[in-house]
C-alpha cells in the first residue's frame, strides 16, 4: 500500500517541485515568484510574502502548503514546463515521496486515509495472489487505489497488471517528457500537463477509461481519477503526446534521453509502446478493482484533506505502478511515473482538499509556520518556506491520489487477470521498482532543503539537494529511521520498526553550504544544562525575562550566566536568537576551553607516522618504491584549517618486516638516521628527538629518506612480519610526543613472527555455514583489544592498508582500526602496475580528509528514549560515551534509541549529539548537531515517515555485527524476521482491510523488501565460494561506518546506461537486473567500491570507437583500468561521469571493463542484485514472494 | 750472583718473577712458620728484547689420517687462506690469523663540552688502530644503540631498551646474527665469520671515514632531563649488549670492550642509583649500614658480564669520567676479571682522560700494541710444591691438576687462569704451599721448580705461547734459617701480603683484614727478628727484613684498605690497579716516593715524613695515582712574587721547573696516566701529601711545635715511630 503512498507522494513532490521551479520561474515574475506565487497562492498570505523570496519560505507556511499543493498542479504543468527535464521531474516525483509521508500523515489523521488505503486494498484483494499484489504494489501505488489491486492481479496475471500499468505509465511517460520539453519552453502548461497527462497521456485512454471518469488520460486511472482529470487535461495536451509516447518501445529510450527534455517524447513513445501491453492486463484487471477501491475513493474525497493526503500515497502507487510499466522499459518508465505523479492534475482538483490535507501536514507545518515567521524576516527563513511549499505541494499531489484511487479499481480488476497467471511469474516491472522512488524523489526535490521543520524527512541520498540549517541538523550530518518516533516502547515493539539515527559528525558539506559557525563562550566554556549536560541550543527555552532556561531534553531550569544574558522578545525568544548560532542553528561548534582537555592541557598538533612494511612480498610487488615516491607530494597536502597555513601537522617514518626501523629526520642531520628495534616483545620509541618533524623543516632529509627506504630494502629476503608492535610503536611514539594523531600502516601478510599479536592462519573453509563460523568473525587473540583501548587512550588512530597475497586475518588486524576510528583499505594480490592508481587515490584522500582527533561523542535525548547502542568504528568503555581516536569526515555511526518511557506529541523528540574533538592544526572542539523530530500515537503517523535507506544501513549493520556472535543464518532469519514484523504490523493496523493475499507496503517503505535482500546476499551474510574470509571481514567493518548513502549505493549499486550522454546531466540508471541490460548497450555500475564498465555484445561500433578508439567488441582490452582519452565528447564525457562518481565516494573506484560473455562478467553479476546470485541469493521478485509469505503467516 | 738482591733483580729482568723467598723452607710445616707465604709475583709478558720470535703451533694437516705438518713445500693460497697438504692432497684453512676486536660502548648522556672530548678522543683512536682490527660502536643513554657500520646514506643503528637485559640468544636473533649459525662454536677461525659480523664489527681500514662521521654526528642523549633528575643510562644493558654481541661473534678472539661513561646506570639491570637527584648514589656509610639498595644486584649483574667476557677471552674497559660516583665499585669485575683498564677521571675533556686512552694503544718496537689478549697461565710444579691459587686480574679456568693445592688462597683450586688482556706490567700474585713433610729429606736435587706457561694471542693476531720456569733451592728450616732469611725478598712479600690483604678486604671488614696484616707482621717479627723477650729496646730486624714493617704501616695507612675519604668508587679503582701493576708500581703505590728539591744540593729523595716537608723546598711525591709538585711555603711566597721571571732569578726558575720535568717524564711513562697536582704551602690541594706522609709532626706532640723543620699534621693517625714502638713491644711480649 505503501506503494500507493508513494505514489501520492511522488506526485505530491513532483507537483509542487515542479511547481516550484518551473512555477517559480514561470508564472510568477517570471522567475521565481511566479513559482512561489503558486504555492503562496495556495497560501494565499504568503504569496504576498513569497514574492519576494516567498517562494522558498512559502512552503514554510503551512499554510500555503495547501494551496500551493493545488496550484502546484497548475504550476505543476508549469513546472513540468519547467521540468524541461522531462525526466527531471519525473524524479522529482519520486523524492517527494517524502512529501507523500505528510500526506500519510494527513491520512493518518484521517480514518479517511486509511479508507484511501482500503482502497488500494481494495484492489489488491483482487489482485490476491502474492505475486500479483507484487506488481499491484507498484500499480496500486500507482494509482493508489490501484495499487492494491494492481498487486492482487500481478500474483495471478502479472502480465496483465503490468501491462495496465504500463499502460498507464506510458502514457504518463509520454506525457512527462512533453512536459519537460513544454516545460521549459512553456513552463506552466506543459509542466503541468506534461505530469498529468503521462498519466493520462499514453494509459488513461485506453486503460483507464474507467477512471476516465477522473482523467480522461484514463491511464492515469489512477492519476486521471485522483485528479489530474482537470488540470491534468490541461496538461494531458502534452499528454496527448504522451500519446505518441505510447509507442511502448521508446519508454526506455526516453529514459535515456530524459536528459534531453523533449527528446524523451519521442522516445517516449516506445515506453509506451510497452506500456500498452501491459496496459491490457492493466485495463482489464485495474478498472474493477479501481472501481471497488472508488468506493473508498469516496472516503477519502469525504476526509479530503486527510483522504487526500493518503490518496496521495495511491499516486505513488500510481507511479511505482508506472514504474512496473517503466519497469517494462525499463529505465524510462521510472521517471515517467513520477512525471505522472505530477501528472497529479487531478490533484489539481482535490487540490483544495490537499491543501487541506496539508494543513494535516501541519504537524510539520506547524514548523514552518513558525518557521516562516522566522523565515519572513530574514532571507533564510524565506527558505524554509519553500521547503513547506514543497510539502504543500506534496500534499496538491494528494488530489491527484484521490484521480488514482479511481485507477485501482482499474489495477483491481488488472490484479485479477494476473492472479491466474502464476505467482511465480511476478513481473519484475510490476514490483516497487527503487529507480522510480529514486527518480521520484528527485523530481520532488529542486530547492533548498530547510531543517526548520520537525519531523521533516529530507530527500532521499540519491537525490541533490542543498541544506539549509534552521535549527535542526543537516541531513548530511544526521539522518533518521524514523521523524515520527512512536510515543511509547510499546508502539515501537509492536512496530519493529527500529529507531535509529546516522550520524556523522563531520561531514563533508558542499561548498554552497556554510560549515558550521563557530561559538565561543568565553573562559566558562560553553553554556550547559546544570542536569543532563546539554549544550545551548535552539531546545533552551528561556524563561524569567531571560534569566534562566529549561533544558528542552531534562526538563532542568538552569541560571543563564550574566554574561550571557539576553532580554526576551514578546514572543518569548531572546532578542539575540538570530545573532547566535547555538540559539537558531541545528550544528554549530564551540570553542572548548582546557576544561575539556585531556590532563587539562591544552593539545599538541597531531602526528601523522607512517609505518611501512617492507617486507619481500611488498618490495616486490613495488609497494614500497610506490610508497615512498607519493609520500613526497602527499606530504605537502596534510590537513589544515586554514588553507592559507602550512599544515601544522608533524610527521614521522617507520618501516619494518620482523623488526622495526625508525627514522630520525631532524632537520639538522645531512642524512636521515635509521633505528632498528628488533626487541618486538616489548615495543618502545628509540628516539624522541627527530623522529617527528615538520615536513618543511625537514624536507631534504625525508626526501633523502624516501629516496633511499626502496633502495636499502630491494635485496631484503625477510619475509615474515610482525604487526602488534608496529602500532605499539606508533603508540608509543605519540605518547612520548604527548599528541594524537593518526597511524597509516601498509601492511602485507599475517603477523607470524614472533611477538606479540603474533597470528595463525585459522582460515577454514569448513567452518563457513557452521556454528563456529561466527568465531572466525572474533579476534583471534585479545591482544589486540587491548592494545586498541590504549591508542584510544592517547588518541592513536590507526588507518590500516592491507595488501594481501593470502590470508592475513583481517578480524584480527582490524581490531585496532576499528576501535580507533581508523579505516582498513584492502589491495588484495597488489600489483603496482594495475593497482596503484587505486590506491594512490585512496593514499590521497585519507591523508588529506579532514580528521578530528582524541574524540568523544556524546548523545543526549530528550527525557524517554535513550540511546542504547551503537555502530561504527569506535571504542566505548561505558554505555554512554563514544570514544574516537580519530574521527573523519566520511565516519557514520548509527545510533539506535529505545524507550525507556513515554514520549509526547507535543515536544516530539529531541537529540543532540555532541563531539568533542581535536582539530587538525591542534584546537579543542565541539561540534554539536541538534535534531528534532516529531511523536506519534498512531502507527499510521510512524509507517509515513520512515526512511528506508536509514532503516538499511541500521539492519546492515545490526546485521554484520551479529555474525560475530551469532550463526549466520540465525542473522538472516532475524533480519528476515524483523522486516515481515514491520510489514505485518503495518498490514494489521494501518492498511485498510483486504484480502490476506495481497501484500500491502507502506509507501515509504515499499523498498524495504529489495534492499533488504541486497543486505540478506551480501558477501557478509551469504558468501559466495570465491569470497575469503578477509573478505567478509572487510566488508563487514566497511559498512560499520558507512553513512546511508554509502550503504545504499553499495547494497543496490547505481547502473547506468551511458549509450547516449549529454553534459549536465546524468542518464537514469536502470535497475539492478540483467534483463535491463541491452545487448546492444553500455552500461557503468558503481557501488561505491567497485565500479564496472559493462558492454553489450552488439554495441554499435560508433560507441565503440567513442569510448574504446577501436571499432571492434573483440579487441576492446579487457584489462582495462582507465578509458583511453578520446577526443570526443562522449569519451570526454564518459570519463567525466567516471570521474564525478570517483569524486562522490570516500574510496576510489576502479575501473574495471566487463565485455559481454566474458569470463569477468560473472564478477560483475554478482552486484545486479535484484537477479538470484550465483551464491544462492534470492532474486527480488522471490524475496518479495518469500517476504509476502512470513507477512502473511504473522497476520495469520 | 753475588748478593740475594742481585739474584733478585736478575731473576726479575729475566723471568719475570719475584718469590717472596728465593730459598724454600722444605717442609710444609716449616713453610707455614715463615708466615709469609712461598709465593711469587708473575709478570708474564715482560717485556725482553731479546726473546726469540715464539713459533706458531705447529700447524697440521686436517686430515685425520694424515696430521702432516705445514711446510714449506706446500702451496698456500693467501687470499683464500688455504693451504693443499703435500702428502694427502687435503685441502686445509690457514693457521689462525685472528683479529683484533675493539668495541667502543659510548656514554651520550653527558655535557656537550665532555662529549665533544670524548669523541675527538674514539676518533683518534681510529688513527691508532691497526687496519685490519675490526672496530663497532655502541651508544646508550636511555635507550641502547648498536650501530651498523659501513652504511652508505642512511646510518642504521640497533636499538635496545635500556631496561631490559637480553641473553645471547635473543641478542643474537634480534640483530640478526643467527642466520650462519654453522660457523658458531668454530672459534674465530671459521672466515665466513667475516661476513656475519660484518654489519657491526669492520676493519678500521674499511669504515674509518664512515666511523669517524658518526662519531661526529653523536648527539647527546635526546632524551629529556627533568629537574631534578638524573639522566637515564642504560649502562648494564649497554656492556650486556657488547658482552654478547662479541659472545657470538668472536668467541675467544681477542677482543676489548671500551666502556666510555659519564655517570652511573640509573636504569635497568645494573643500576646503581636512582634518577631521582635528590637521593645520593651509596657512599661507603650506606654500605655498612647496609643502606645500598641497588648494590647487591647491580655488582651480581655485572659480575656475571665480567664472567662472560672472560669466559670468551674478551676484555672489558671502563674509563669513568665524572665528578660524581658512577658505580666502579659495582662495575669492578668487569675489568678485574677480563684483564680490563679502569680509568677514573673528572671529565673526558683531561688529559688525564685523554693521555691515558691515548696510551692504551701503545705500541712496542717492532709496531705491535703492547696489549695482548685471552691469555692463560698455567702453574705446574716439581712435585714438592703445590699452587693454592692466584691474585690479578685473573679468573680461575678450573683445570685441576696433581699441583693443585687443596688449600685455596686467592682464586684458586686449578692450575690455570684465564687473564683476557694484559700487558707488559701486568702481574699477578701466585701463592704456593710446599707439601713436603715435615723432617723428610730435601727433596732430590736440592730444588724446587715452578714453570709458567703462558698462552696469549699477539696483538699481531698470532697465537704465542711464553715459558718461564724458574727453580730455587730448597733448604731445612731448622738448619738453614738464616739462608732462608736472607732470601726473603721484603718487597715482593710485600705486595704478595698486601695483595692477600686486598683480596680479603674486598669480603672482609675493613678492621678484620688490619688485624689479620698486623697478627701477621707481629708474627714475622717474633719469627726473624732479634730480640730479647719483653725487651722492646732490644728488637732488631736484620736488613732483608728491616723495610717491611715500614711497607705494611703504609699499606694500612693506604686507600686499599682504609676506606676513609675514600668513596666506594675510589676504593675499587685503587684496589683495580694494585692488583694489576708489577711490584715496583705496586711498591709505590703503598708507599709513595718523596724527592726534594732546593737550592741546597741536586734533587733528592727524602723520607715520606712530615718532617721532610719544609719551606725552602719542593717536593715531588708520586704515589702511582697522583704526581703531586708541593712548593714550600718560602718557595711558594717566591714563586707569587714572580722570582722566577726575572733574569737574576734563573736559577730559581730552573729549581721550579726540575720537578716540572721528573713530573712530565713519570707522566709520560705511567698507565694510567696520574693525577697531576701542582700545589704549596697550604694549598688545598696539598692535602694529597698531608695524607700520604708519616705524621711524625702533628697538632698532638707539642714537641715538634716550633722547630724549625717539618710541617705537622693535623691527624690522630699513628706515627710510624709509634707504630714500631708497638710493634716491637708486642714481638718481643711473651704474651703474643
Amino acid at each position: 500500500m505503501n506503494v500507493n503512498q508513494h505514489t501520492p507522494m511522488a506526485s505530491p513532490y513532483g507537483q509542487p517541485q515542479p511547481g516550484y521551479g518551473q512555477p517559480s520561474y514561470a508564472p510568477q515574475d517570471g522567475g521565481y515568484p511566479g513559482p512561489y506565487s503558486p504555492y503562496n497562492g495556495p497560501a494565499s498570505a504568503h504569496q504576498p510574502g513569497v514574492p519576494p523570496q516567498g517562494p522558498t519560505r512559502l512552503p514554510p507556511t503551512s499554510a500555503p502548503p495547501p494551496a500551493s499543493a493545488p496550484q502546484p498542479y497548475n504550476q505543476y504543468t508549469h513546472s513540468q514546463g519547467d521540468m524541461q527535464n522531462g525526466p527531471p521531474p519525473m524524479t522529482q516525483a519520486p523524492p517527494r515521496p517524502a512529501a507523500a509521508q505528510p500526506y500519510t500523515q494527513g491520512h493518518v489523521n484521517m480514518s479517511g486515509s486509511l479508507p484511501s488505503y482500503p482502497q488500494h486494498y481494495g484492489p489488491p484483494p483482487s489482485m490476491q495472489q502474492v505475486t500479483n499484489q507484487m506488481t499491484g504494489m507498484q500499480i496500486t501505488p500507482g494509482p493508489p487505489t490501484s495499487a492494491g489491486p494492481g498487486y492482487v492481479p500481478p500474483h495471478s496475471s502479472q502480465p496483465p497488471l503490468s501491462t495496465a500499468y504500463s499502460a498507464a505509465a506510458q502514457p504518463s511517460y509520454t506525457q512527462a517528457p512533453p512536459p519537460a520539453s513544454s516545460a521549459p519552453t512553456q513552463p506552466p502548461p506543459a509542466s503541468g500537463p506534461a505530469a498529468s497527462q503521462q498519466y493520462y497521456g499514453g494509459p488513461p485512454p485506453s486503460s483507464q477509461q474507467p477512471f476516465n471518469s477522473s482523467l480522461p488520460p484514463t491511464s492515469q486511472q489512477q492519476f486521471t481519477s485522483s485528479v489530474p482529470p482537470p488540470p491534468s487535461q490541461q496538461s494531458f495536451p502534452p499528454s496527448s503526446f504522451s500519446g505518441p509516447a505510447p509507442p511502448p518501445t521508446r519508454p526506455q529510450g526516453p529514459p535515456m534521453s530524459q536528459s534531453q527534455p523533449q527528446m524523451p517524447f519521442p522516445s517516449q513513445p516506445p515506453f509506451s509502446a510497452p506500456p500498452p501491453v501491459s496496459q491490457p492486463g492493466f485495463a482489464g484487471g485495474p478498472p474493477p478493482p479501481v472501481q471497488g477501491s472508488f468506493p473508498p475513493q469516496p472516503t477519502q474525497p469525504s476526509s479530503q484533506p486527510g483522504s487526500f493526503p493518503p490518496p496521495g500515497p495511491p499516486p505513488t502507487s500510481a507511479t511505482s505502478g508506472q514504474y512496473t510499466t517503466s519497469m517494462a522499459q525499463q529505465p524510462p518508465p521510472p521517471t515517467q511515473p513520477s512525471p505522472y505523479h505530477s501528472g497529479p492534475p487531478p490533484p489539481r482538483v482535490q487540490m483544495p482538499p490537499t491543501s487541506m490535507g496539508q494543513s494535516n501536514h501541519m504537524p510539520p507545518g506547524p514548523p514552518g509556520p513558525l518557521q516562516q515567521p522566522p523565515a519572513q524576516p530574514g532571507m533564510q527563513t524565506g527558505f524554509p518556506p519553500q521547503q513547506n511549499g514543497a510539502f504543500g505541494q506534496v500534499r496538491g499531489p494528494q488530489p491527484g491520489y484521490a484521480g488514482p484511487y479511481p485507477g485501482q479499481p482499474n489495477y483491481g480488476a488488472q490484479a485479477p487477470a494476473p492472479a491466474p497467471s502464476a505467482q511465480k511469474r511476478l513481473d519484475p516491472d510490476a514490483i516497487p521498482s527503487p529507480i522510480q522512488v529514486i527518480e521520484d524523489d528527485k523530481a520532488k526535490s529542486t530547492e533548498p532543503f530547510t531543517t526548520g521543520v520537525r519531523g521533516q524527512a529530507p530527500p532521499l541520498v540519491t537525490t541533490n539537494f542543498q541544506v539549509k540549517d534552521q535549527g535542526n541538523a543537516s541531513p548530511r550530518f544526521i539522518r533518521c529511521t524514523a521523524y515520527n518516533m512512536p510515543c511509547t516502547s510499546d508502539m515501537a515493539k509492536q512496530s519493529q520498526v527500529p529507531l535509529a539515527a546516522v550520524i556523522k559528525p563531520l561531514a563533508t558539506l558542499p561548498p554552497d553550504e556554510t560549515p558550521p559557525y563557530m561559538v565561543d563562550h568565553g573562559e566558562a566554556g560553553p553554556i550547559r544544562c546544570n542536569r543532563c549536560k546539554a549544550y545551548m541550543c535552539p531546545y533552551m527555552q528561556f524563561i524569567e525575562g531571560g534569566r534562566r532556561f529549561q533544558c528542552g531534553f531534562c526538563s532542568c531550569v538552569t541560571e543563564v550566566p550574566p554574561q550571557y544574558f539576553q532580554h526576551l522578545d514578546h514572543t518569548g525568544k531572546r532578542v539575540d536568537c538570530y545573532d547566535r548560532p547555538e540559539l537558531s542553528l541545528g550544528t554549530y561548534e564551540f570553542l572548548a576551553t582546557v576544561d575539556y582537555c585531556k590532563n587539562n592541557k591544552l593539545p599538541q598538533p597531531p602526528a601523522f607516522i607512517f609505518l611501512i612494511d617492507v617486507s619481500y612480498n611488498a618490495v616486490k610487488s613495488g609497494l614500497v618504491s610506490l610508497i615512498c615516491n607519493e609520500l613526497k607530494t602527499l606530504l605537502d597536502l596534510l590537513p589544515r584549517e586554514n588553507p592559507e597555513m602550512d599544515s601544522v601537522v608533524r610527521v614521522g617514518f617507520v618501516t619494518y618486516n620482523k623488526v622495526l626501523h625508525f627514522y630520525n629526520v631532524k632537520p639538522t642531520l645531512a642524512q636521515p638516521q635509521m633505528l632498528v628495534v628488533s626487541d618486538v616483545s616489548d615495543m618502545f620509541v628509540p628516539l624522541l628527538d627527530g623522529f617527528l618533524v615538520n615536513v618543511n623543516e625537514s624536507r631534504q632529509v625525508i626526501e633523502s629518506l624516501l629516496d633511499q627506504i626502496p633502495e636499502m630494502f630491494a635485496d631484503t629476503r625477510e619475509t615474515e612480519t610482525v604487526f602488534g608492535p608496529v602500532i605499539q610503536a606508533g603508540l608509543e611514539a605519540l605518547k612520548a610526543a604527548d599528541c594524537a594523531g593518526k597511524l597509516f600502516v601498509f601492511h602485507t601478510s599475517l603477523p607470524i613472527a614472533e611477538a606479540p599479536g603474533k597470528l595463525k592462519n585459522r582460515e577454514d573453509k569448513k567452518l563457513i555455514g557452521t556454528d563456529k563460523e561466527k568465531t572466525l568473525f572474533q579476534p583471534q587473540v585479545g591482544f589486540y583489544k587491548d592494545l586498541a583501548k590504549d591508542c584510544v587512550a592517547q588518541g592513536c588512530c590507526v588507518d590500516l592498508f592491507l595488501f594481501p597475497n593470502q590470508y592475513v586475518d583481517l578480524a584480527t588486524l582490524g581490531v585496532v582500526p576499528v576501535s580507533t576510528g581508523g579505516s582498513i583499505y584492502k589491495y588484495t594480490y597488489f600489483q603496482a602496475q594495475a593497482d596503484q592508481e587505486r590506491f594512490l587515490n585512496d593514499l590521497r584522500r585519507d591523508v588529506q580528509k579532514q580528521v578530528g582527533f582524541d574524540a568523544v561523542m556524546r548523545v543526549r535525548t530528550s527525557t524517554g528514549i535513550r540511546a542504547t547502542d551503537f555502530f561504527g568504528s569506535f571504542y566505548m568503555n561505558n554505555t554512554t560515551d563514544v570514544e574516537l581516536a580519530g574521527l573523519d569526515c566520511d565516519k557514520a555511526i548509527t545510533v539506535e534509541f529505545k524507550h525507556d518511557d513515554k514520549l509526547s506529541e507535543e515536544t516530539g523528540a529531541l537529540m543532540q549529539c555532541a563531539v568533542l574533538y581535536t582539530s587538525c592544526s591542534g584546537r579543542r572542539r565541539l561540534r554539536i548537531h541538534n535534531m528534532a523530530v516529531n511523536c506519534c500515537s498512531q502507527l499510521a503517523d510512524l509507517y509515513r515517515n520512515c526512511e528506508t535507506d536509514t532503516i538499511i544501513n541500521y539492519f546492515a549493520k545490526y546485521a554484520f555485527r551479529g555474525v560475530a556472535n551469532n550463526p549466520t543464518k540465525a542473522v538472516r532469519d532475524t533480519l528476515v524476521n524483523q522486516c515481515a514484523q514491520i510489514l505485518a504490523c503495518y498490514r494489521k493496523n494501518c492498511a485498510s482491510p483486504s484480502s490476506a493475499g495481497q501484500l500491502i507496503l507502506p509507501e515509504c517503505m515499499k523498498l524495504l523488501p529489495v534492499y533488504l535482500n541486497c543486505v540478506l546476499k551480501s558477501d557478509v551474510l551469504m558468501p559466495g565460494a570465491d569470497v575469503s574470509l578477509d573478505d567478509r571481514a572487510y566488508l563487514k567493518q566497511l559498512i560499520s561506518c558507512m553513512d546511508v548513502t554509502e550503504t545504499h549505493v553499495f547494497f543496490y549499486p547505481r547502473l547506468l546506461p551511458v549509450m547516449k550522454l549529454e553534459s549536465g546531466s546524468l542518464p537514469v540508471a536502470v535497475r539492478d537486473s540483467e534483463e535491463r541490460l541491452s545487448k546492444g548497450g553500455v552500461y557503468l555500475l558503481e557501488t561505491g567500491l567497485h565500479l564496472f564498465l559493462w558492454v553489450g555484445a552488439s554495441v554499435q561500433q560508433e560507441l565503440l570507437l567513442n569510448i574504446f578508439g577501436t571499432p571492434s567488441f573483440s579487441q576492446i582490452d579487457p584489462n582495462l583500468t582507465s578509458l583511453p582519452v578520446l577526443d570526443n565528447p562522449f569519451s570526454q564525457r564518459l570519463r567525466e561521469i567516471i570521474d564525478s562518481f570517483r569524486a562522490q565516494r570516500s574510496r576510489y573506484m576502479k575501473l574495471m571493463v566487463v565485455k559481454q560473455e566474458d569470463r569477468s562478467e560473472l564478477i560483475f553479476k554478482h552486484f545486479l542484485v535484484e537477479d538470484k546470485s550465483a551464491s544462492g541469493g534470492a532474486s527480488y521478485v522471490d524475496f518479495l514472494c518469500h517476504m509476502h509469505k512470513e507477512i502473511r503467516q504473522l497476520l495469520s | 750472583m753475588a748478593t740475594f738482591p742481585e739474584y733478585i733483580a736478575q731473576n726479575e729482568e729475566r723471568d719475570g718473577v719475584r718469590f717472596s723467598w728465593n730459598v724454600w723452607p722444605s717442609s710444609r710445616l716449616e713453610a707455614t712458620r715463615m708466615v709469609v707465604p712461598v709465593a711469587a709475583l708473575f709478570t708474564p709478558l715482560r717485556e725482553r728484547t731479546d726473546l726469540p720470535p715464539i713459533q706458531y703451533e705447529p700447524v697440521l694437516c686436517s686430515r685425520a689420517t694424515c696430521r702432516a705438518v705445514l711446510n714449506p713445500l706446500c702451496q698456500v693460497d693467501y687470499r683464500a687462506k688455504l693451504w693443499a697438504c703435500n702428502f694427502c692432497y687435503q685441502r686445509n684453512q690457514r693457521g689462525p690469523q685472528m683479529p683484533l676486536v675493539f668495541l667502543y660502548v659510548v656514554d651520550t648522556c653527558m655535557e656537550d663540552e665532555d662529549l665533544q672530548a670524548l669523541k675527538e678522543s674514539l676518533q683518534m683512536s681510529l688513527s691508532l688502530l691497526p687496519p685490519t682490527a675490526l672496530v663497532g660502536l655502541i651508544t646508550f643513554g636511555r635507550m641502547v644503540q648498536v650501530h651498523e657500520l659501513g652504511c652508505e646514506g642512511i646510518a642504521k643503528s640497533y636499538v635496545f631498551r635500556g631496561t631490559k637485559d637480553l641473553n645471547a640468544k635473543q641478542l643474537q636473533d634480534m640483530l640478526g646474527l643467527t642466520k650462519p649459525s654453522a660457523a658458531q662454536g668454530r672459534g674465530p677461525q671459521a672466515s665466513q665469520q667475516q661476513p656475519l659480523s660484518n654489519r657491526f664489527l669492520q676493519p678500521v681500514q674499511k669504515i674509518d671515514m664512515n666511523l669517524t662521521d658518526l662519531l661526529g654526528e653523536l648527539q647527546r642523549d635526546p632524551w629529556p632531563v627533568t629537574q631534578g633528575k638524573r639522566p637515564l643510562r642504560s649502562l648494564g644493558v649497554a656492556m650486556s649488549i657488547a658482552v654478547g654481541l662479541l659472545e657470538c661473534t668472536f668467541p675467544n678472539t681477542g677482543a676489548r670492550i671500551m666502556t666510555f661513561i659519564g655517570g652511573p646506570a640509573t636504569q635497568g639491570p645494573g643500576m646503581v642509583v636512582g634518577d631521582e637527584l635528590k637521593t645520593p648514589i651509596r657512599s661507603w656509610h650506606d654500605i655498612e649500614k647496609d643502606n645500598a639498595k641497588f648494590m647487591k644486584k647491580a655488582t651480581k649483574h655485572f659480575e656475571a658480564l665480567g664472567n662472560r667476557a672472560s669466559t670468551n677471552g674478551h676484555i672489558i674497559d671502563i674509563y669513568a669520567c665524572a665528578l660524581d660516583q658512577t658505580g666502579l665499585l659495582e662495575m669492578r669485575c668487569c675489568p678485574n676479571h677480563t684483564g680490563g683498564y679502569m680509568v677514573m677521571a673528572d671529565s673526558f675533556n683531561t688529559s688525564l682522560f685523554k693521555q691515558t686512552f691515548q696510551r692504551v694503544f701503545t705500541k712496542d718496537v717492532q709496531g705491535s700494541f703492547k696489549m695482548a689478549f685471552s691469555a692463560t697461565v698455567e702453574v705446574k710444579t716439581s712435585r714438592e710444591i703445590k699452587v693454592c691459587g692466584a691474585i690479578g686480574p685473573c679468573v680461575s679456568l678450573h683445570a685441576k691438576g696433581p699441583c693443585v693445592s687443596e688449600n685455596e688462597i686467592g682464586t684458586g683450586g686449578t692450575c690455570q687462569w684465564k687473564i683476557c688482556g694484559l700487558d707488559a706490567s701486568t702481574t699477578m700474585a701466585l701463592y704456593f704451599e710446599v707439601v713436603n713433610q715435615h723432617n723428610a729429606p730435601i727433596p732430590q736435587g736440592g730444588r724446587g721448580a715452578i714453570q709458567f706457561v703462558t698462552q696469549y694471542q699477539h696483538s699481531s693476531g698470532q697465537r704465542r705461547i711464553r715459558v718461564t720456569t724458574t727453580a730455587r733451592n730448597w733448604a731445612d728450616a731448622q738448619t738453614q734459617i738464616q739462608s732462608i732469611a736472607a732470601s726473603f725478598d721484603q718487597e715482593a712479600a710485600a705486595i704478595l701480603m698486601a695483595r692477600l690483604a686486598v683480596y680479603r678486604a674486598e669480603t672482609e671488614e675493613g678492621p678484620d683484614v688490619l688485624r689479620w696484616l698486623d697478627r701477621q707482621l707481629i708474627r714475622l717479627c717474633q719469627k726473624f727478628g732479634d730480640y730479647h723477650k719483653d725487651d722492646p729496646n732490644s728488637f732488631r730486624f736484620s736488613e732483608t727484613f728491616s723495610l717491611y714493617p715500614q711497607f705494611m704501616f703504609h699499606l694500612r695507612r693506604s686507600p686499599f684498605l682504609q676506606v676513609f675519604n675514600n668513596s666506594p668508587d675510589e676504593s675499587s679503582y685503587y684496589r683495580h690497579h694494585f692488583n694489576r701493576q708489577d711490584l715496583t708500581q705496586a711498591l709505590i703505590m703503598i708507599q709513595p716516593v718523596l724527592y726534594a728539591y732546593s737550592f741546597n744540593g741536586p734533587p733528592e729523595p727524602v723520607l715520606l715524613d712530615s718532617s721532610s716537608i719544609l719551606p725552602d723546598r719542593i717536593l715531588l711525591m708520586d704515589t702511582f695515582f697522583q704526581i703531586v709538585i708541593y712548593h714550600g711555603e718560602t718557595v711558594s711566597q717566591w714563586r707569587k712574587a714572580r722570582y722566577q721571571d726575572m733574569p737574576e732569578y734563573e736559577n730559581f726558575k730552573h729549581l721550579l721547573q726540575a720537578p716540572v720535568d721528573d713530573a712530565q717524564e713519570l707522566l709520560h711513562t705511567r698507565f694510567p696516566m696520574p693525577r697531576y697536582i701542582d700545589t704549596e704551602h697550604g694549598g688545598s690541594q696539598a692535602r694529597f701529601l698531608l695524607s700520604k706522609v708519616n705524621p711524625s709532626q702533628t697538632h698532638n706532640n707539642m714537641y715538634a711545635w716550633g722547630q724549625e723543620s717539618g710541617a705537622p699534621i693535623l691527624t690522630d693517625d699513628v706515627s710510624l715511630q709509634v707504630f714500631m714502638d708497638h710493634l716491637k713491644k708486642l714481638a718481643v711480649s711473651s704474651a703474643a
